[in-house]
């Protein structure tokens, strides 16, 4: 019988309380290959787009963001965060719905066939760098 | 020095997405169905797969893959119902990656049916994680009271089941089931609802048919 352990409790890489720091993780490992190909020498700007329903808290973004960037090659950087709201698209009515309360009804017809257009996303949209 | 713009417009999350993206092809090739269960601590996840591995393990193979903060006593209690089971520590960590499903991806048999994993009992951030699964299912046990897809939506949003658990302590506990699941049905009009006491046994029929009945369709769609 399979009797087999992974243990991260040591590996630098998993010590990451919230998952907000280990989307921060990601991030930088982006930053630093665009970086590299556009040969910067620092990154000045980091623009991120956060859907409501990104299931990402932005305030811990930047919290995280901060901690992160020390001695990095974006340790000047200022983080900026467009906050996405969720939008649904009714494909009964073809009404468009901003939603703030995740209740997936369509508020023109009562149709259950919506359809995210957006509001779920987690994309870094633009770097601005010093060359 | 100069100023350069760029835009990048990647996701942050991508390279999780491309990972899971992986495993999901690689054990659909191997007909294997893979199941990413959800769940507050306690919420009886382990109990409902010591229900399921007692009852599957006749006719079907199914391994577990068991992630916590610390110890090993998940793995260790399916490994006690005769389930190959693989215990990830992640030291802190308050969800499983695809990354760390990959690391033990080699030693997952060919020869499966069922892949369980049994996540990190949270239920907020294991929800932005695409593990590479076919069916997530999201466990809300009675005592949690019937107000939480609300207030976790997103684990809702992106599950395709829910397991209500725990339902052998109604009355003692207040729960109204029809309100759970028109708040979760709000969120997720897709979400398929069961009724069950891991514990007492109760209901866990209808989920396996449910697991069952998508694991013959997976196969199907891979002849």
């Amino acid at each position: 019988m399979k009797s087999w352990t992974i243990s991260l409790t040591h590996s630098v890489d998993y010590v990451k309380r919230m998952h907000e720091l280990s989307i921060v993780a990601n991030l930088f490992e982006i930053l630093e290959e665009k970086a590299e190909e556009s040969k910067a020498k620092k990154i000045v700007l980091v623009k991120l787009q956060v859907g409501t329903f990104s299931g990402v808290v932005p305030e811990f973004l930047e919290t995280a963001f901060d901690i992160y960037k020390k001695e990095t090659i974006a340790s000047e950087a200022k983080l900026v965060i467009a906050k996405v709201p969720l939008k649904v698209q009714c494909q009964k009515c073809h009404a468009e719905i901003i939603k703030d309360d995740y209740v997936f009804i369509c508020s023109e017809c009562s149709s259950t066939e919506l359809e995210t257009i957006s509001g779920t996303e987690l994309l870094l949209e633009k770097l601005e760098m010093e060359v | 020095m100069k100023k350069k713009e760029i835009l990048v417009l990647e996701e942050l999350l991508g390279s999780n997405k491309k990972i899971a993206t992986e495993i999901r092809k690689k054990l659909e090739e191997k007909g294997i169905l893979t199941i990413n269960l959800l769940g507050s601590p306690g919420a009886g996840k382990t109990t409902l797969l010591e229900r399921i591995a007692e009852r599957l393990k006749t006719n079907y193979k199914m391994a577990v893959i068991e992630g916590d903060i610390e110890t090993e006593r998940d793995a260790e209690r399916i490994r006690a119902k005769g389930i190959p089971a693989w215990q990830i520590i992640t030291g802190g960590a308050c969800h499983l990656e695809a990354k760390m499903i990959g690391k033990i991806f080699s030693e997952i048999p060919s020869d499966l049916d069922f892949l369980f994993i049994e996540n990190v009992g949270n239920l907020v951030c294991p929800a932005s994680y695409d593990l590479g699964e076919n069916i997530r299912c999201v466990l809300l046990s009675t005592p949690e009271g019937d107000d939480k897809p609300k207030k976790y939506p997103k684990a809702f949003a992106t599950s395709d089941c829910l397991i209500i658990t725990k339902v052998d302590l109604i009355p003692s506990v207040p729960f109204d089931f029809k309100q759970a699941e028109k708040e979760a049905l709000e969120i997720n009009p897709k979400l398929k609802t069961f009724i069950t006491s891991p514990l007492k046994g109760s209901g866990i029929d209808e989920v396996l048919d449910y697991f069952v009945d998508s694991l013959r369709r997976l196969r199907q769609e891979n002849a």
